[in-house]
């Protein structure tokens, strides 16, 4: 039995035994190249719940503060960010019904409308490791690892850490290559190439807010962008200001981002925002040993001292 | 962490300096602040990082 169809079996179980009272996941989306996140809270509604290349949000997002029990659709690093909420006290363990997807990686549809050169996409079938992309007056098959995205081949990650279900085999994780090899790629740069490297990369931001709307990380009551007493960083396209606020936000989730991707993935500009954060897990990992959300019983990395933190910085 | 975050993103790494001083290491305090100062008169005014007022035409 495919994954789709053991979510749906999962889901219509857990709400017709009352487990939980909403169940979140994803269904088709409006466009063939993407699956929309959906909350479902009637077992005849699990038919809409769908698994295919194409669910790469992360579900995470929707759990802060809510008070319901919920049944919730989670990949390797959906999990890990459901670990971080746990702890970080945003949701209770008890609260949730975590519907576990060992992933072998989601597609990146830009690659996909790049390949198809203003073509319309109508339809995509997938098969075992290809997708077949269909329109008016054209198929075009296309192999999964040819498409995958950038976070998704660079993940070490790919089974759920936490789960009450899991609805098929896990699956084996990536053996060879240096996840951080772009962040080293960055590090080996002059300051002036590298501080080049990080203007242009943002020269497009519209400031939307759809990365930190789509980020799981990003709950709190007031962001500090939308803070006016103080004014911490200005809300127009003014270089420095979106600079200070791409900055500072992946600063605020350094030693918590999984590198889901959904920030880069919402981001209506295409911009791989993801290349503030990875510096920041890069380190967690080489100076903490720390990788965010593996456990629940583990305390976040800027939330621990230990005596034997690296302290040369410090004069 | 945020000083190797800011230096790789091109900052100068002698604007951002740490130091453990209790209220009662008055010295150690001002010959800190002398430090700083100084390497950062060195590195020169702020190229990066500036917001200028906003031009109306």
């Amino acid at each position: 039995m495919g994954r789709a169809e053991r979510i749906r079996e999962v889901a219509k179980q857990i709400l017709e035994e009352k487990k939980v009272d909403l169940v979140i996941g994803f269904k088709k989306g409006t466009h063939p190249l993407m699956a929309e996140p959906v909350s479902i809270k009637d077992p005849k509604e699990a038919e809409l719940l769908c698994w295919d290349s194409f669910c790469t949000l992360n579900l995470a997002n929707y759990l802060p503060k809510r008070k319901e029990k919920i049944g919730i659709v989670a990949k390797g690093c959906d999990s890990r960010n459901i670990a971080v909420h746990i702890v970080e006290n945003q949701i209770k363990r008890e609260q949730l019904y975590i519907i576990g997807v060992p992933c072998e990686g989601m597609v990146d549809k830009r690659r996909i409308l790049a390949l198809l050169h203003g073509r319309e996409c109508m339809e995509v079938v997938e098969n075992d490791g290809s997708l077949i992309v269909k329109g008016e007056g054209f198929e075009q098959t296309l192999t999964r690892e040819s498409i995958l995205r950038d976070n998704c081949r660079r993940c070490m990650h790919r089974n759920p850490v936490i789960q009450d279900d899991l609805v098929a085999w896990p699956v084996m994780e990536r053996a060879e290559g240096d996840p951080f090899d772009d962040v080293k790629e960055i590090e080996e740069l002059g300051p002036e190439a590298r501080w080049k490297f990080f203007t242009d990369l943002i020269r497009d931001c519209t400031r939307c807010y759809a990365c930190r709307n789509a980020c799981p990380l990003c709950y709190c009551p007031t962001c500090f962008v939308d803070e006016s007493e103080p004014q911490w960083v200005g809300k127009s396209i003014d270089p420095t200001d979106t600079m200070t606020f791409h900055l500072l936000r992946a600063f605020h989730c350094a030693g918590r981002c999984t590198d889901c991707g959904s920030c880069q993935q919402a981001c209506p500009m295409d911009i791989n925002v993801r290349m503030f954060t990875r510096k920041l897990n890069k380190d967690a990992l080489e100076l903490y040993a720390s990788e965010a959300g593996l456990s629940i019983e583990k305390r976040p990395p800027l939330d621990t001292y230990r005596p034997d933190d690296e302290g040369k910085f410090i004069k | 962490m945020l000083k190797r975050f800011l230096e790789h993103a091109g900052i100068e790494p002698e604007r951002l300096q740490f130091s453990w001083i209790s209220s009662s290491e008055a010295g150690k305090f001002a010959e800190l602040a002398r430090e700083v100062i100084e390497a950062v008169r060195k590195v020169g005014p702020p190229k990066k990082l500036v917001k200028g007022r906003a031009e109306v035409s």
